[in-house]
């Protein structure tokens, strides 16, 4: 099996679109950064400037620490709820597919769609049956910082939690049933199965999902765009937008890229942390 | 004494689904609502049913031409990251090198760069090139999507024997006729689910398409639900409508294909 022509001509149009769409942009990003590049030319190196300017960027820090407290509290919650409704509907109901059918729904539809309804949810629903009830609470939803925070948490929780289901599902479906049986025999409790058979084994489960919720939570842009918008007064804004709107409203091309840069490195970062303490983790169980 | 529990669960899950459902209840009915109606009360079923919301959102939206614009966009990011993800995972599945190693490592790791810190020097090259057109994007969606497809259908082709290769090799067929007539045929359940995956994400994809073919006649659905919404953000009526024109399409594929769609979404996070 010697490698020939047919080796690179099979590789060559994935190898490109990967080298020219994020590889070339990923290192020239790089390069821009260090620069006061303008979107069209290259006048002079800057050296750390725009990597300097950060530390007295409010906005940037305030989104930067936003998306880290979304980014936790959603990843709890999601895994939570994931894991809840994979247990609800792997027991023998008669409407277990009609559930998962339903609970997965959400992710079907793009965020920004998701998140214009969730607007109307909040803002308006919220509103009727705030004054129906007398809930005060429930009233001027989105309008604050918390509001704000906790829809984006309430719309991510909501959508997130079927697809996170999905995966516990497989791992729930592999536990064979004699395990199960012999440990009720044993006169096993319902706390003890689940915390000495079902928990270590779904353990895989938990290094896919963290994975894939933080990273979607992290990186998240759609919903915020069209639940918030970043408001009110950007209080709401997560790093994503602020990078975009940096480089796209401010027009400051160099330094939205130094943010860019510094989001791929916290983004990697935790990524890989988070998937060597999981391995780690699963070995020891 | 098992069944027992059973009950109340079952009745527990159905309250739940009927939560999970609301937001779309909610969206429903007010969309048959006039804008008056929304005002006084949000909850109840329309009073005065009406159609006109949807037609003039249809209109508004231009949903014929939009729907076709996503269709095309998502048809053929995914045709074009299938055939290459596949050709490439197989070279470097069966040619065991060093070489092999670098690239498919290049392709994981590549998954972990968010799409903000890539974006800018992205459109910028492409807008000096001329490539902000469908063209350009479907060759972006390969570029992003090749990674995650190639892990899966790497990870398919590692149980596939090589002494298959080797007898259609010595039957005098040539690389290129292995794989698109033995070894493809094979991969059909690791196709479905890249299909699968790739579909919902491109299909509702907002921040690149809203960078490269933002313009009239060419915005797919979640572009021209942005620019519908703007413009209608008082007047909840109409946005209603726009939204569930725009879902409806997804739905009615969900109802056909949810057990391969679950299953897809499944085998591509587990594997």
């Amino acid at each position: 099996m010697k490698k020939g022509l047919w080796y690179w001509a099979f590789i060559a149009p994935a190898l490109f679109a990967l080298v020219a769409v994020v590889v070339a942009p990923l290192l020239l990003g790089v390069y821009y950064s260090f620069t006061n590049w303008n979107g069209i030319e290259v006048k002079e190196f800057v050296g750390f400037d725009n990597y300097l300017k950060l530390f007295d960027d409010e906005e940037f820090i305030q989104s930067l620490k936003f998306t880290v407290l979304f980014a936790v509290v959603s990843i709890f919650l999601i895994n939570f709820f994931g894991l809840g409704l994979a247990m609800l509907v792997t027991a023998k109901l008669k409407t277990n597919k009609l559930l998962r059918t339903i609970f997965f729904m959400p992710n079907l539809i793009g965020g920004l769609i998701l998140g214009f309804i969730w607007q109307f949810i909040f803002t308006k629903a919220f509103d009727g049956i705030g004054q129906a009830f007398g809930i005060e609470s429930l009233q001027g939803w989105l309008s604050t910082t918390t509001t704000g925070f906790w829809g984006m948490v309430i719309l991510m929780s909501w959508q997130m939690s079927g697809y996170i289901m999905v995966i516990y599902i497989a791992y729930l479906e592999g536990i064979s049933p004699e395990l199960i049986e012999a440990a009720d025999m044993d006169g096993a409790n319902g706390w003890q199965k689940f915390h000495s058979i079902i928990f270590p084994l779904v353990a895989p489960a938990f290094t896919v999902s963290m994975f894939l919720t933080l990273s979607n939570t992290f990186k998240l842009y759609d919903q915020n765009l069209s639940l918030t918008g970043g408001g009110p007064y950007n209080s709401t804004q997560m790093v994503a937008m602020n990078i975009f709107n940096t480089a796209y409203k401010q027009l400051d091309m160099s330094y939205a890229q130094a943010k860019a840069v510094i989001f791929f490195l916290i983004v990697a970062v935790i990524s890989l942390l988070q998937v060597y303490w999981n391995k780690k983790r699963e070995v020891e169980m | 004494m098992k069944k027992a529990y059973l009950l109340p669960l079952e009745i527990f899950g159905i309250i739940l689904a009927l939560i999970w459902l609301s937001p779309f209840y909610l969206m429903l009915v007010n969309s048959f609502k006039t804008k008056k109606e929304i005002f006084s009360d949000t909850l109840k079923p329309p009073a005065d049913f009406t159609w006109a919301n949807y037609v003039q959102a249809f209109k508004e939206l231009d949903f014929a031409q939009t729907f076709f614009n996503s269709l095309i966009i998502t048809v053929g990011s995914v045709v074009v990251i299938i055939i290459f993800s596949a050709l490439a995972a197989y070279a470097l599945s069966r040619v065991k090198s060093k070489v092999s190693t670098v690239i498919f490592f290049l392709f994981v790791a590549a998954m972990l760069i968010p799409f903000q810190s890539v974006m800018i020097p992205l459109v910028t090259i492409f807008g000096q090139l001329e490539m902000l057109n469908r063209g350009g994007l479907i060759f972006m969606y390969l570029g992003f999507g090749a990674s995650l497809s190639i892990f899966l259908y790497h990870g398919a082709l590692t149980s596939i024997p090589k002494s298959l290769d080797e007898a259609a090799t010595i039957d005098g067929a040539n690389r290129w006729q292995v794989f698109w007539h033995v070894i493809f045929p094979m991969l059909k359940p690791i196709t479905v689910t890249v299909a699968i995956l790739n579909t919902i994400w491109i299909w509702n994809d907002y921040l690149l398409p809203s960078l490269v073919i933002n313009a009239d006649g060419m915005q797919t659905i979640p572009l021209k639900m942005f620019f519908f919404f703007g413009e209608y953000t008082k007047q909840w009526h109409l946005a209603l409508a726009g939204l569930t024109i725009a879902i409806v399409p997804v739905i009615i594929a969900y109802f056909f294909a949810q057990k391969q769609i679950i299953k897809g979404v499944s085998d591509g996070a587990v594997k």
